[in-house]
This record gives structure tokens, C-alpha cells and sequence, in this order.
């Protein structure tokens, strides 16, 4: 049965929502990207309870629910437990043009994954079990992308 | 556990499955809400209450649940909302009901894929002080899931391009669906590479559609339906692991197995592999249907895609999983998992048309909310 929306042109009306945050970084990450930003050096945090290295570092165990009150200096080496090589360009999301690698590190002396870049290297070349060091910014703001990636130990 | 009462779903709606629909979301909602209506053979009036699913973010505007209150039949009632997977949201209906507060439920879940950017809403669900500033959304985090569960048992892409070959091929039989395909396993592992090892027919559509549960209390239920209509909420069980990707082994299913535990045992299964006659799976990527399978206790850790591979899960397997089609055939995020309980209900009914499974008793319906799975709702519905 013909029906009056069968001669309905459709509009489409272009928006977009634009809302500025200034998200409070707190104790644990603030001290965590400081040492990042002031001396390049990656930190994580110790349950005092089961012993498990968290990086980056959080207030409390997700385990044991225990403040993590030792902090342990990484040396910034690591292992690839994972990784994608990304092929789909997102130039508001994505810090770097495709292709590009992320891989999920497992950094040496924590328990945790960090996900981050691998870079330094050709994409195909990225395997599982790759030992990686970071290669830290020479310019820093305190945040994620002070660590610019995670390249191979030659 | 025993209840005093029990939850029986005993009217469904959905909206065909679409890309750049004509209608808003709200009038989407006011489709799949009558045929729900309609389809359990009440009065709106019976409907004393809604829970509704939706994400601000996809819709676009705060408190997204309010813009579908009359599209709900929630003007003059109490109304909630979840945001999450609508299996949540059934769980959320049920438990009003076994509260004693509640009679006559509705749930609903819509989603507009089409009208925003999935990846950027996707990277938004990460941390804004650690991961998002890298640019992760669903496909990259769902790319390391993959890999890590391909190296930690020795899996390969092939091994998931069958899922995909089979769910495309299943949704042939569904009127509903959106992407019916027959295609091979060089189909898909020749597609455009999205996110290795993900091809672009390893990853499920950008989807809209709408979908409505009419839920109720034992007693009305027995009152308002026959038989054949009612299905009964038989077990759920919920679970969630760490936020954070790097928290998880990316390839361990613990959340899951929790939450098959608990479903399995409110509904009494012991060997859910004799017992399930067949599954809704939330396969949004290929290589997922086979790594939950394994944390449903379906299969062994490690051994998903060998059964697979022996056909266990074909349409006409011994273990059928998503014959509608799956969510690599439909996704209208959120929305998906009520479709999928939508669907097991058809089906217990009898009456799934030309995707019916013989013989189907009792279902499973799983749905997952969060990255790469961090949060589990597994479903029992049966007659
Ligand atoms: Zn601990």
C-alpha cells in the first residue's frame, strides 16, 4: 500500500558536539608522567600484598583493593606481547599516519601490559616475544606521548 | 538459587536491520516497541514501566534515554536506563520484576551507527589520561585481542574467516539481516586489511536498528500469553574484568567463564555442550565467537576453531551458533544483544522462519560490553 513517506524527501541535518574538559590527572598518574616529563624515566607502583608491579601505575591494587604506596623504577625494556598494524587513517584520533603498529609491552620488572607504539622498525617486521626498549621525547609535556615508542633492542 | 517467581519475555519487535535509516532513533524505538506490543497482545496499558538502552555518546545528546520516552511508551510511567549491552538491559528488567516493585516490563535498545563515527565514540571508552591519547578504539584494541589469542594457541586467519563464511552465510535464511553473503574464506581473507590480523570481513557492519522485549512477571504472564508464545528467562549470569587492556591477558576468558558459572547454575545445566540447543554468540569480530564459545564451556581453551572447523556450529551443526546471522551480518551496537535474545525467542517459539533450528528448547544468548570484551551478561532462555 503506497503510503505518503514514500514521497518524503529525508533531510539530514550536519552537526557535531564540541565540549572542552580539563581532566584532573590525580596523585598516582601525576606523579607518574612528572617523572616521565622531568627525567624520562618510567615508573610503576607494588602491591604490598600479592607483589604485582602495576604500570602505568594506579592507586590501588585491582586484585587485592591494597594502596599501592612502593614505587619501583622500570629500566624501560620490555617484551611484545601483542601487537596490530593499523591500516585505516583517523587524523583526529591517531598521533601518526597508518601504517603504524601498536603493541600491548610487557615492560621488564611489571606485571601489567602497557599498550604503546612500536616503532623504529618496519611494520612487517613486529613479531610476538620481540624484545622492545622506549625511545623517550626529547620534547615533553607530561603525558602518554612523552614515551614516543617502543623501538627493538638491536 | 531458587526464585519465587519467575521472568517470561512474551512480546519482541525489531526493526529491520539498516544503514542511513529515514527514521530518527526515537521513531525507530516506536516501530520495534508497538510490533512488541502488538506481539505479546496487550494494551500499552499493561506496560507499567521501561528500561531502555542507550549511550549518550552515540546519540548525541545527555540523558539519551528521555528523547526516546514516548517512543517507549514511557510517558506517564517510571523509566531507566542502561548504558550497555541490551542483555544488561533485559537483566535490568528482569531484576525490577523479581523486586516485587514491578509488573509488565519493556526494554528497548536503538542504535544509529550510521549517524556518527564509530571509531571516534569507540576511543572515547578509553582512558582520556592514558590510552585515548594514542587514538585506540574497538577494531585496533580488538586487533591485539586477536593476535594474542592466535600466538597463545597457535590459531590461524583462516581458522576465523570461517566464522565469518558461516554467520554471512547464515544470515541467507534472515529477512532481517543486513549483510547475507555467500562468500569464502579467500573472500575474507583477501578484503581490504583493516587492523592485522583483521580484515575488513573479519569485522562486523556499521548497523542501525531498534529492538523491544516485553517482559513479565509468572503470574501475568501465564495470564496474557499461551504456551507458545511465553519463553522463560531461565538463568543469567554477569560478570566484568579490568578496565584497563593491559590489566588482562587479552586471551583469557575468566570474566566469561564467571558468568556462564552463574547462568548455568540459576538454570540448572550441567553440561551446557548436551544441554544448549543453540547459541547467540556476540561476535562482533570473528575471532570472538570462538574464543567465547571457549569461555562458555562450549569447547576447550584453545580448541574453539577446531570445533568449528568440524562443523559443530554450522546451521545444521550439532551445537548451531548464530544462525540469524550474528553481529558480523548486523551490529547496531548495544541494540545487538537484545536482537540476539529477540532472535532466541523466535526461535523457542518455533517460529524463526527460514532460519528455525529444529528442535530448539533451550538457548544461550551472550552479550559483552566494553573493550574487547571486559564485561560479560550470559543468558538461558528456554520454553
Ligand atoms: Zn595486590
Amino acid at each position: 500500500m503506497p503510503s505518503w513517506k514514500d514521497d518524503v524527501e529525508v533531510l539530514v541535518d550536519e552537526g557535531k558536539i564540541s565540549v572542552p574538559y580539563s581532566w584532573t590527572v590525580g596523585s598516582t598518574l601525576s606523579r607518574f608522567y612528572c617523572e616521565l616529563r622531568d627525567n624520562g624515566k618510567i615508573w610503576g607502583n607494588r602491591c604490598p600484598s600479592c607483589g604485582k608491579v602495576f604500570v602505568p601505575p594506579k592507586i590501588k591494587c585491582i586484585d587485592c583493593y591494597e594502596d599501592l604506596r612502593d614505587w619501583v623504577m622500570l629500566p624501560g625494556t620490555g617484551t611484545v606481547e601483542t601487537y596490530t598494524v593499523v591500516r585505516y587513517q583517523e587524523p583526529v584520533l591517531h598521533p601518526r599516519k597508518a601504517p603504524f603498529v601498536y603493541g600491548v609491552i610487557k615492560l621488564d620488572g611489571a606485571d601489567t601490559g602497557m599498550v604503546h607504539f612500536i616503532g623504529g622498525v618496519d611494520p612487517e617486521e613486529v613479531k610476538v616475544g620481540m624484545r622492545v626498549e622506549a625511545v623517550i621525547e626529547g620534547e615533553r609535556e607530561g603525558n602518554i606521548l612523552d614515551i614516543k615508542h617502543f623501538r627493538p633492542i638491536k | 538459587m531458587r526464585y519465587m517467581e519467575k521472568v517470561a519475555i512474551i512480546g519482541v519487535g525489531m526493526t529491520k536491520y539498516d544503514r542511513n535509516s529515514p527514521l530518527t532513533f526515537a521513531e525507530m524505538v516506536f516501530e520495534a516497541t508497538s510490533k512488541a506490543i502488538e506481539d505479546a497482545g496487550i494494551s500499552k496499558d499493561d506496560v507499567d514501566n521501561v528500561v531502555t538502552v542507550s549511550s549518550d555518546f552515540w546519540d548525541g545528546r545527555t540523558i539519551s534515554t528521555m528523547a526516546v520516552t514516548d517512543a517507549s511508551n514511557a510517558y506517564g510511567r517510571d523509566i531507566t536506563c542502561v548504558e550497555g549491552d541490551g542483555t544488561f538491559g533485559a537483566l535490568y528488567g528482569m531484576m525490577r520484576i523479581l523486586s516485587g516493585t514491578f509488573g509488565i516490563t519493556i526494554v528497548c535498545a536503538h542504535h544509529k551507527g550510521t549517524e556518527s563515527s564509530m571509531n571516534g565514540i569507540t576511543n572515547c571508552a578509553f582512558d582520556p589520561l592514558v590510552e585515548r591519547k594514542l587514538g585506540l578504539d574497538a577494531v585496533s584494541s580488538a586487533a591485539l585481542q586477536a593476535r594474542r589469542y592466535m600466538e597463545k594457541h597457535g590459531l590461524l586467519e583462516e581458522q576465523f574467516a570461517l566464522v565469518s563464511v558461516k554467520n554471512h552465510g547464515n544470515a541467507m535464511r534472515n529477512p532481517r539481516s543486513l549483510l547475507p553473503m555467500e562468500i569464502t574464506v579467500d573472500d575474507v581473507m583477501n578484503s581490504r586489511k583493516i587492523a592485522d590480523p583483521l580484515k575488513l570481513l573479519d569485522c562486523s557492519p556499521v548497523t542501525d536498528g531498534a529492538c523491544t522485549l516485553v517482559l513479565a512477571p509468572e503470574r501475568q504472564a501465564k495470564k496474557l500469553t499461551t504456551t507458545k508464545k511465553r519463553v522463560w528467562m531461565k538463568g543469567v549470569g554477569h560478570c566484568t574484568d579490568a578496565f584497563r587492556l593491559g590489566d588482562r591477558d587479552l586471551a583469557d576468558t575468566r570474566a566469561l567463564k564467571k558468568a556462564a558459572k552463574r547462568a548455568y547454575d540459576m538454570a540448572g545445566i550441567v553440561d551446557p555442550r548436551e544441554e544448549i540447543d543453540f547459541a547467540e554468540v556476540y561476535d562482533a569480530f570473528s575471532y570472538m565467537e570462538p574464543l567465547w564459545l571457549e569461555g562458555l564451556g562450549i569447547c576447550d581453551d584453545g580448541k574453539g576453531c577446531e570445533y568449528l572447523e568440524r562443523g559443530w556450529f554450522d546451521y545444521g551443526g550439532k551445537l548451531p551458533v548464530n544462525p540469524s546471522g550474528g553481529r558480523l551480518s548486523a551490529n547496531p551496537v548495544q541494540a545487538a544483544g537484545l536482537y540476539a535474545m529477540a532472535e532466541a525467542t523466535l526461535q523457542l517459539r518455533g517460529k524463526a522462519g527460514k532460519h528455525q533450528v529444529r528442535g530448539a528448547g533451550t538457548a544461550l544468548v551472550h552479550g559483552i560490553n566494553g573493550m574487547c570484551g571486559q564485561s560479560h551478561c550470559v543468558w538461558i532462555l528456554g520454553r
